[in-house]
């Protein structure tokens, strides 16, 4: 697998006898659409946080784009293409939109660091981040502050702003979270328009969202891996229904 | 060329006519109030000094009790050269003093700043106490609690002799202030200026995006910090003495209220407290030279309750208010 984008070999974390992460190992082609799944307390976010670096590591290895970033702080990962959204909306609540989305484009472009001219001067970045939020059907809201949206749009935001940092990798943590089902088509579907050159792995309760979008599905147990296989394999085994699914086996809701 | 479809969306630097205003009441302040030059040099003074803290606390969301230290090293660094040194020529004073505060600003920011919170406001506020005590301990260079005497000013460029009225007090920190606001305004309106907003709004997000953040917050507290140095060293020139209460907590406070009660993270903010506040103060305490302060306490209270983003939030309410009338 040495094609692989990212590569998480026997990533384990413990805080004391908590073990949080137990020997997780996953690996991302270029276009990858993998879902990671597993009941309430499986760890998934934490995994989120131990391969963006926001959490260090007890052991395991971390590779992006051949590079060991197992021990890199989280800026250097980002800069070289590994990007993520939170679960619960992270955004810049009293800048508009733009600012939002131009925050992420002028940080990618290592603008962060110049002083002196003016920051509204820079029409590349802005017509970046303009064509972003067009991207995800939020330009009308672009002068919007982001705490007027109603929370549907803000995850759109959420979404933008990690797409300005032109990832090679996404990771997403439960994108349409907190959205009403209603409204969570859009969102699917900014997600499906994805570039197809990005490996993206996403987190997700839904059923429904996984069978929609994944190639590859990996189900995560008290912090260790279940199994790992195709939507319709992880849906078939049965050890998979009992600790995830079983209540209400919802699963043939995502068969479509 | 292909025109984009909108029009300069952020518009966050261009120049509005409102801005003008202050320039406007400090220049003529000058010809209607020639009785008062020396408290308005004091206050020009003070108004860069909470132009320095903004940058800090209303940008960056550095949350600091302890900015005394920073103004305080800049009064004593040019007091000391003209009164130990015998260096008075006033300019060159003034760069050395803010390149000194700076230093000790990047010295202290390099520690404070991996803290937060309220080990952020202890650390702060633990420097300064640290930093008084230190000039009260050497009473050979800084006079101790009797303040630094001896003191003298040459002619600004040679010419213009600070006199006892304080007009070439009240010009020089006029001259001064607005070169550091032209500095200033530029910095936040920078793409530097709009990564400390994102660190104010949203640090976690900023490590998200790959802001290094503590170098950004290192930056702005070391700019900060040579922009309050320069505020003391004035208030050094201009008055040619030094006390030991440039360094004390009480200032930290003042300038903080004076932040407050003006609005933070809009820079003119200090152009709108820093008057208020010193004005108020020279009233109320010639009405009541014992309860002044309760006056200070009540509008702070009031500003709290009613304008929690102080005297400019307040007008841009009213303003976005009377819009929304008209149309």
């Amino acid at each position: 697998m040495s094609d692989a984008l990212l590569e998480v070999r026997d990533l384990s974390k413990s805080f004391g006898a908590l073990v949080v992460a137990d020997a997780v190992s996953l690996s991302l082609r270029p276009g990858a659409r993998h879902a990671l799944i597993g009941p309430n307390g499986a760890g998934k976010t934490t995994l989120v946080n131990l391969i963006t670096g926001t959490v260090e590591p007890s052991a395991g290895v971390i590779l992006l784009d051949g590079h060991d970033i197992t021990h890199w702080p989280q800026a250097r990962r980002v800069k070289r293409g590994l990007a993520r959204t939170f679960q619960i909306n992270t955004l810049f609540r009293g800048l508009s939109v733009l600012e939002n989305v131009c925050m992420a484009v002028s940080e990618r472009r290592s603008l962060s660091a110049r002083l002196w001219r003016r920051a509204d001067a820079r029409g590349d970045v802005i017509a970046e981040a303009m064509a972003l939020l067009e991207s995800v059907k939020l330009d009308e809201d672009a002068q919007r502050q982001v705490r007027e949206l109603p929370y549907g749009r803000q995850r759109l935001v959420e979404l933008a702003i990690a797409l300005g940092l032109h990832p090679k990798v996404l990771l997403l943590d439960e994108p349409a979270a907190g959205v009403p089902s209603t409204e969570s088509h859009v969102l699917l579907e900014a997600v499906e328009a994805l570039p197809e050159s990005i490996a993206v792995l996403m987190i997700e309760h839904d059923m429904d969202i996984v069978f929609r979008f994944a190639q590859r599905v990996t189900v995560l147990v008290s912090g260790a891996i279940l199994t790992e296989g195709t939507p319709a394999e992880v849906g078939a085994d049965p050890r998979v229904r009992e600790v995830y699914l079983g209540e209400n086996a919802e699963l043939h809701g995502g068969r479509r | 060329m292909e025109q984009p479809a909108y029009q300069n969306p952020l518009r966050t630097g261009a120049i509005r006519p409102a801005e003008l205003l202050p320039w406007l009441a400090a220049g003529s302040g000058f010809f209607l109030f020639p009785d008062y030059l020396q408290l308005g040099a004091q206050i020009l003074i003070m108004v860069l000094f909470a132009m320095s803290l903004d940058m800090i606390l209303g940008y960056a969301g550095i949350v600091s009790l302890g900015h005394a230290a920073l103004f305080g090293t800049g009064a004593y660094t040019a007091g000391i050269l003209s009164a130990h040194v015998g260096w008075s020529e006033p300019l060159s004073g003034l760069v050395i003093a803010g390149l000194v505060a700076g230093v000790v600003g990047f010295v202290c920011g390099a520690v404070i700043l991996y803290t937060r919170g309220l080990t952020l406001l202890m650390l702060t506020l633990a420097v300064t106490i640290l930093l008084q005590e230190l000039a009260n301990e050497q009473e050979h260079w800084t006079g101790g609690d009797d303040g630094l005497q001896g003191v003298v000013m040459e002619p600004l460029f040679g010419v213009f002799e600070f006199d006892l009225y304080g007009q070439t007090a009240y010009l020089y920190a006029l001259a001064v202030l607005f070169v550091m606001f032209l500095a200033a305004r530029a910095i936040v309106n920078s793409s530097f200026g709009q990564s400390l907003r994102g660190i104010r709004e949203n640090e976690r997000r900023m490590h998200a995006i790959g802001c290094p953040v503590y170098r950004q917050m290192l930056r702005a507290y070391t700019i900060a910090a040579v922009m309050a140095g320069v505020a003391g060293a004035l208030l050094a020139q201009t008055t040619e003495f030094v006390a030991l209460d440039v360094l004390s907590f009480e200032r930290s406070g003042d300038v903080m209220i004076m932040l407050i009660l003006g609005g933070t993270g809009r820079l003119y903010g200090a152009f709108i407290g820093a008057p208020l506040y010193m004005i108020l103060q020279d009233q109320l305490a010639k009405l009541s030279p014992e309860y002044w302060l309760f006056g200070i306490g009540a509008l702070l209270v009031a500003t709290i309750l009613y304008a929690p983003e102080g005297m400019l939030g307040l007008t841009e309410r009213l303003r976005a208010w009377a819009t929304r009338e008209d149309s």
